[in-house]
């Protein structure tokens, strides 16, 4: 496989990664809370666009639309019912919860749907390959380049210039100060919670063609999200962005050379990343 | 000046000297080792499972050590469980090396050096950076074992590893698992005799301080770092010795022993029981597994359903778990 | 001339272009009996936690006995002598008032390293620990768990322990705080039950405790040192008062 080939494939897995873990990311660092059922999320999305492309015969684009309404709701009502009570709690408490919350997603998908991978059908225009002059590549991973790359880019745009990216971003940095100037910080969380695992369903939507789509899909990559937003900093769109890139490509990488066990160099080079730059790439160290 | 009134209950002093005494060796505590020989004669068909049971208690008693007693939220425990455990696969499998006891030894010496120079690395960082490293550490570990396919035996793993009797006299028996049962019961006592000491020494009670108050604990001389580091290695090395004996006991290895649902596992376990307490051990091991053997094998999505619902539960309402509603329970009672 | 028991040289610290501590020149002899006062934010807390060790200068040096301890973290500095208890009560707050001392004694023991022996066998950590909450009054308390305990009564275990450190300079941050009025002298006679040589810088707002207590006050203003001198000068100084009415007036 030649370089260019090799860096379009593990930007686009990278892409998915982003679209997937920038919910993590913003709303741990807004709310500190450890929330391991992120990747439950991403795949109840995933199966919801299977099932509303499948059953309710919608096009992959309104089931995407449908899957992130669907799974934003489900994720309010957890919030407010269940997340809010722990977020003071010891984290010990909340990687308990999570983790179960996560065995209940796990189970419920596979007495609803069954234990087997799924697979989406992607609309035509999205199949194939497209020529790019230099290079012919797979139009579903150029697509999600540039999807990805958009989101990004609303996203960060967001973040910066609306009043609401502004609080967020405040909250992020201070939740004490925020308050007191007059965010309400639990409002807030709830609509970033129900964005970003909307968003996240999105990504389990978009990335089944790569990531794969079974019920065992939160656990498997798990780390991996844990690890984009680690590397990529709580609350930090860009930094999320470049991680994951970094990620994406590198793994890439790693199943083409070492096909048995290369993932072990990612968790190497998060470690020492780690340790030598705790806050992530674009993070600051608290004071 | 009027006098200040007296504490508003008769000394307390008593009281508190009697808990201080904790150490002291109690009747009931003979308990579980008496019922452990009695299934021993009890249940002779059932002594591979029983045999199981043991080597989770040690496995869940070493992370009580750092996740009840120092309190480090660890998703990587397997890490060092895994690590003894291919120390004692890959010696029997290249090395020829099948005598136990120093199997043991040696991979005790493995998993506690790993525990050190991984802790000395990791316990820098502290909450969801710390718990990554932990899972990628571990995560880290499994991918090699994948990658060294020809050391470890990769996915398929070594099936059919075979060990020297027991001091050259008790043989392993693959049928009905009686030397294996009182193996591992004999080195699970030893274990708890290890952990039993440290968690009741002023160590053990200084890493408590370290759990309860991290900045009161710096702020009375404490060398935290160097408490955490050590209680991490003397952890590490006790999960070593579990992996240990699992291969010993049951002839097999594979990447499960180095994998997310282990950790889980025994985390589910060890708070499930109630951790912080020694015997929260005994008591999640038995209950999840006697759950688990009866229930998982016949409704698998099931049972991840209800034990799913049963941690979220249990976050919320029952974070001491067993024991701690037990004693919950008991104060109420003499409340009355 | 006899290096003080604590001293700090130019000490300053700033956070971006916030100072909280400028150029700070101060001495404790052996045996002092200082009061630290000054209105809310002029960084008096900020001072003690440069002094223990809490927070590191931007600048400047921190010697105990003539020995440059700038450079050591805070449990360092505790085991050398310097103490403080903190403004908010740090307790184990799960574990029992006995316990709490006992934790403190046995690491100034040099015991807490000790992993094989029980804790409660050390009857040297546990005859200190006894007759610490007993000074204190917190017999009756002894066997509960601290969180029970009435805030004020809390207060006196965080003194407890600091007491327990054998401490050769001790900073108490609003000691009295939270302790209701009719309880101060249990205060006030532990610290008078201090060895001699123990040099004490309390920060405080109760007056009527500072001038009960104090040979020597300091005035801290805006991070810098705004008067010092014996109680009756600080009392009579005008300048004094209008920065005490002045900020009382704003607040």
């Amino acid at each position: 496989m030649d370089l260019a080939s090799i860096l379009l494939g593990g930007l686009a897995s990278g892409m998915v990664l982003f679209v997937v873990s920038v919910g993590l990311s913003v709303t741990m660092g807004l709310m500190g809370f450890v929330n391991l059922a992120h990747g439950g999320f991403a795949m109840l999305g995933g199966y919801a666009v299977a099932l509303l492309m499948r059953h309710a015969g919608l096009p992959f684009f309104a089931a995407l639309a449908g899957a992130f309404v669907v799974v934003a709701a489900v994720a309010v009502v957890l919030e407010r019912l269940l997340y809010a009570r722990l977020y003071a709690a010891a984290e010990l408490d909340q990687v308990l919860f999570t983790i179960g919350l996560t065995f209940v997603m796990i189970a419920t998908v596979t007495l609803a749907v069954g234990p087997e991978s799924q697979t989406l059908v992607l609309p035509a225009w999205l199949r194939g390959q497209t020529d790019l002059g230099f290079l012919s590549y797979r139009s579903y991973s150029l697509a999600l380049i540039a999807g990805g790359t958009a989101l990004m880019l609303a996203l960060w745009l967001g973040l910066e210039r609306t009043r609401l990216g502004a609080q967020i971003r405040a909250a992020v940095d201070n939740r004490r100060m925020a308050q007191s100037l007059g965010v309400d910080v639990g409002r807030l969380f709830t609509l970033v919670f129900a964005l970003g695992s909307g968003l996240a369903a999105v990504g389990g939507g978009i990335g089944a063609e790569i990531l794969g789509l079974d019920p065992q899909y939160p656990l498997r990559y798990l780390a991996y999200f844990l690890i984009v937003v680690a590397v990529g900093g709580l609350g930090r769109v860009s930094g999320v962005f470049f991680a994951a890139l970094l990620i994406g490509v590198l793994d890439f990488v790693l199943k083409v050379r070492f096909p048995q066990g290369g993932t072990m160099f990612i968790y190497a080079l998060a470690l020492v990343f780690l340790l030598l730059r705790p806050q992530g790439i674009f993070g600051r160290r608290g004071p | 000046m009027s006098a200040v009134p007296p504490a508003t209950s008769p000394s307390t002093l008593p009281a508190a000297l009697e808990a201080a005494r904790r150490h002291r060796l109690r009747a009931w505590e003979a308990l579980p080792w008496v019922a452990a020989l009695g299934a021993y004669f009890a249940f002779p068909a059932q002594l591979a499972f029983g045999t199981l049971v043991l080597v989770t208690i040690l496995f869940a008693l070493s992370l009580d050590l750092v996740l009840g007693y120092a309190g480090i939220v660890t998703l990587g425990h397997a890490a060092f469980f895994g690590a003894g455990a291919y120390t004692v696969g890959m010696l029997a499998a290249h090395a020829g090396w099948t005598e136990p006891l120093s199997g043991l030894a040696a991979a005790a010496a493995v998993a506690g050096l790993l525990g050190l120079g991984s802790g000395w690395v990791l316990l820098r960082t502290q909450g969801l950076t710390l718990l990554m490293l932990t899972l990628s550490t571990m995560a880290l570990l499994e991918q090699a074992a994948n990658m060294f396919a020809s050391w470890t035996g990769g996915f398929d793993g070594m099936p059919g590893l075979e060990f020297k009797p027991i001091l050259g006299l008790f043989g392993f028996d693959v049928l009905y698992f009686r030397s294996q049962y009182l193996y591992a019961l004999a080195v699970l006592f030893l274990g708890f005799v290890v952990l039993r000491t440290v968690a009741y020494s002023s160590f053990g009670r200084s890493l408590t301080g370290i759990r309860e108050n991290l900045l009161r604990m710096h702020a009375v001389g404490a060398p935290v770092r160097a408490r955490q580091r050590a209680a991490y290695a003397i952890s590490a090395a006790i999960a070593g010795v579990a992996g240990a004996v699992f291969v010993q006991t049951t002839g097999y290895l594979n990447l499960g022993v180095l994998s997310l649902d282990r950790s889980a596992g025994v985390l589910i376990i060890l708070i499930l029981g109630g951790y912080g307490r020694l015997y929260g051990a005994f008591v999640g091991a038995l209950a999840y597994m006697l759950l688990e053997h009866s229930l998982s094998k016949a409704y698998p999505t099931a049972w991840q359903l209800g034990l799913g619902l049963l941690l979220m539960a249990v976050a919320l309402y029952a974070r001491n778990g067993i024991l701690g509603l037990a004693a919950a329970w008991r104060r109420k009672w003499a409340a009355r | 001339m006899i290096p003080a028991l604590l001293e700090t040289r130019a000490l300053s610290r700033s956070f971006g272009a916030l100072e909280v501590a400028r150029g700070i020149d101060f001495r404790l002899e052996a045996g002092a009996r200082h009061a630290l006062i000054g209105p809310n934010g002029a960084g008096k807390t900020t001072f003690v936690n440069l002094l223990s060790g809490a927070l590191a200068p931007s600048h400047g040096r921190v010697l105990l006995g003539g020995e440059d301890v700038t450079r050591l973290a805070l449990a360092r500095r505790v085991k050398r002598g310097i103490v403080r208890t903190f403004q908010i009560n740090q307790l184990f707050r799960g574990l029992t008032v006995l316990e709490n001392v006992s934790i403190a004694v046995a690491e100034r023991l040099g015991a807490g390293g000790d992993a094989l022996r029980p804790a409660g066998r050390r009857a040297d950590v546990t005859a200190e620990a006894v007759r610490l909450v007993e000074s204190m009054r917190l017999a009756g308390d002894a066997g509960r768990p601290v969180a029970e305990l009435p805030y004020g009564r809390q207060r006196l275990v965080e003194i407890a322990i600091a007491l327990g450190l054998a401490p050769r300079v001790l900073l108490l941050d609003e000691p009295a705080a939270g302790i209701p009025g009719a309880e101060h002298h249990i205060l006030l006679d532990a610290i008078a039950a201090l060895p001699r040589e123990i040099a004490v810088l309390i920060i405080e707002h109760d007056m009527d405790l500072v001038f009960r207590f104090a040979g020597r006050i300091t005035v801290m203003v805006g991070g810098a040192i705004f008067a010092e001198g014996a109680p009756a000068e600080i009392a009579a100084n005008a300048e004094v008062r209008d920065v005490y009415l002045g900020a009382a007036a704003d607040a």
